[in-house]
């Protein structure tokens, strides 16, 4: 998947010289990940910058350069530390195209790794995308697979609104997939279905769709046929996917590593149970992180997997 | 030393002032009669926003914070914009969907604001090197308040532009009150100025109800940056004269004597007794400027009194370029609920 957005970053480069990166150790480094590799080299300091330590500058910055008509692409190093940008997001950003009738635009991505798995602790693994599926403005963004990576990615270059394009970090390397090279994209606001099935649906996104499919596969071998829709897009999420789904299946898990309460798969469920309650042949079950902050050696325990999946499936399946 | 401002200019210029004060008097008197829902005055300080928009080119950008009218009516906002912004209706370029004087105009690079203090100083550094990279010789000024030399997006817009060499003019009006707060309790340092040198850039303080003061200070910096020079740092010194906003009481924070004190430095009388010794201006003059200002306010008002509240459909559009699913629904739903009928 880094692959993926290294080569789409260059591709999109290419093709549209107002696309400026910047962010810390993106240049020379090429980015703590790599995300960003040799693009100094092929594009100069002029269109990729490496910038002083402070995200409300980064994103405050590439809001200005935005309003001038270029179209920059923070990173910002790990999720965990987009707070101080926060405000720029919150109270700037989402709000510019609203404010002035249309005529100031901030067509910016951010580009920010999230997600646990990488024994990070705290400060390099949290899921925090409610936040900022919570502002209205805002385009959340989420890839699960490398084709999807290349194509969102795309598409988010393109855009005329501001996306927060979250990267699944876990995944960086471990989720391998064919990518054309040819220019595609993958529109933002459409879910997929990443595996068929009759009997149960579940919801993921991000790192979360590969923890689904395995699940699905331990459930098949017990003989439930099991749907797995991923997202990809959170603002705005893809409503006729999702509830063809529901009707399909008639039982829903929610799955996500970010915490449960108040995190994006209540925003499913309540959907859900305005649209299709008499869809439903049982309770809506939630996967996610628990309440509590990021731990650090008990990663394993907080981070939803196959089996607690499984158990989620059954617990629909039968009930 | 005296700038090189034609006669005409310097009259426009004092015109400018007359205006934005009536402009200001007449938003108090609006919001009192509760015909406009609040306002926020920057009376005193005319002359450190007029002058130092001044010296800025049409092609040059302002990120302003939310008091600069005067820089507004220099950068060529018309009247009856602002009372259609003021009044909130139907032809405000906004959709009335901001407080008043948080207005901006794209077509003269005249940003938006907003009220979270400081936001606009990073912005007017990504403008500023935006131009920069492009390689365009074009200039953001930014406004700010003592006040929001606290905040973070201060110190980081400040390192940003020293770090980046950007074309940025950061203009402190420094009017000793964050609304009750007075400097000395926003900083230790003795001036705003000073902060500059942290930065690796100059910082200069003048006086900021001196407006031919504050046009050469700010157009040296404005020569500088367009050269290449970098950012500069400027501290306008002056007095907010009014209260913080329609909603604030300033009696209950400051001394009669000391308000007593700065009126008496009043950039207006100061700068009209200016062009009164050079015979650039007279009693005459002056009721004919008066008179006009109020004729044109008059105008501008009763256009924008009569108009109509924006569309129900301005309350959805402009979140995104397109309007999503989830905002079509609600915009459905809400029609019909204020149709009388149910969802």
């Amino acid at each position: 998947m880094i692959q993926a957005i290294n080569r789409t970053l260059r591709d999109e480069m290419k093709r549209n010289d107002k696309i400026v990166v910047l962010g810390e150790d993106v240049g020379v480094n090429g980015g703590v990940f790599r995300a960003t590799e040799g693009l100094i080299q092929e594009f100069g300091p002029n269109r990729v910058l490496d910038t002083p330590l402070a995200e409300s500058g980064i994103i405050g910055v590439s809001i200005g350069m935005a309003l001038y008509g270029l179209r920059p692409v923070p990173e910002i190093q790990f999720m965990d530390f987009v707070y101080p940008g926060f405000d720029q997001i919150q109270s700037e950003l989402s709000k510019f195209r609203y404010r002035s009738g249309g005529q100031f635009i901030v067509p910016v991505v951010i580009r920010m790794p999230y997600g646990g798995g990488i024994k990070g602790s705290h400060y390099h693994s949290q899921s925090t995308e409610a936040f900022f599926a919570h502002t209205p403005g805002l385009k959340v963004v989420i890839p699960g697979t490398p084709y999807d990576a290349k194509g969102l990615l795309t598409s988010a270059l393109r855009e005329e609104d501001p996306v927060m394009f979250l990267e699944p970090k876990k995944i960086y390397r471990t989720v391998r997939g064919e990518v054309p090279e040819d220019d595609f994209t993958v529109p933002i606001g459409k879910a997929n279905v990443s595996r068929e099935g009759s009997d149960v649906v579940v919801f993921a996104y991000g790192a979360m769709l590969h923890v689904a499919l395995e699940a699905a596969e331990l459930a098949s071998a017990k003989g439930i046929n099991v749907e797995v829709v991923d997202l990809r897009t959170l603002i705005p999420f893809d409503i006729e996917t999702i509830m063809s789904s529901v009707k399909k299946t008639g039982r829903v898990v929610i799955l996500h590593e970010a915490c449960k309460t108040c995190g994006f798969g209540a925003e499913i469920a309540a959907q859900i149970a305005e649209r299709g309650i008499l869809h439903l042949k049982s309770p809506i079950v939630r996967v996610a992180g628990f309440d509590v902050p990021f731990p650090y050696v008990l990663e394993d325990d907080y981070m939803p997997n196959a089996s607690r999946v499984l158990s989620a499936i059954e617990k629909v399946h039968n009930f | 030393m005296e700038p090189e401002i034609s006669e005409e200019e310097l009259q426009r210029l004092y015109k400018i002032m007359l205006l934005t004060r009536s402009l200001d008097i007449r938003g108090v008197q609006l919001q009192r009669q509760g015909r406009i829902g609040f306002f926020i005055s920057g009376l005193g300080q005319e002359a450190a926003q007029i002058g130092s928009a001044y010296a800025l080119q049409p092609e040059d950008w302002i990120l302003p914070a939310y008091r600069e009218v005067g820089a507004m009516l220099v950068r060529g906002i018309t009247l009856t914009q602002l009372m259609d912004h003021y009044f909130a209706n139907a032809e405000d370029i906004q959709n009335g969907r901001q407080l008043t004087n948080l207005f901006g105009v794209r077509a003269v690079n005249y940003v938006t604001g907003s009220a979270p203090l400081a936001t606009q100083i990073p912005h007017a550094v990504g403008v500023a090197l935006g131009a920069k990279l492009r390689r365009d010789p074009i200039v953001a000024l930014t406004y700010f308040g003592d006040g929001a030399t606290s905040e973070n997006d201060f110190h980081t817009g400040m390192n940003f532009a020293g770090v980046f060499k950007t074309p940025t003019v950061f203009f402190c009006q420094n009017n000793q009150w964050a609304i009750s707060v007075p400097v000395s309790k926003q900083t230790a340092s003795e001036s705003i100025a000073i902060k500059a040198q942290a930065y690796g850039f100059e910082g200069v303080r003048v006086d900021g109800n001196d407006i031919l003061a504050v046009y050469r200070t700010t157009r040296e910096a404005v020569d500088k940056a367009r050269k290449g020079g970098g950012p500069t740092l400027i501290e306008a010194v002056t007095y907010r004269m009014g209260p913080h906003s329609s909603s604030d009481d300033p009696k209950r924070y400051r001394t009669e004597q000391e308000l007593a004190e700065w009126q008496r430095r009043d950039p207006l009388t100061r700068f009209r007794k200016y062009l009164e010794k050079k015979g650039m201006w007279n009693e005459t003059s002056e009721k004919q400027a008066q008179d006009e200002a109020s004729r044109q306010l008059d105008e501008a008002v009763k256009h924008a009194e009569k108009l109509p509240r924006p569309t129900i459909e301005t309350l959805f559009s402009d979140v995104y370029e397109h309007m999503p699913w989830n905002l079509e629904e609600q915009l459905r739903q809400l029609k019909t609920e204020k149709q009388g009928g149910t969802q």
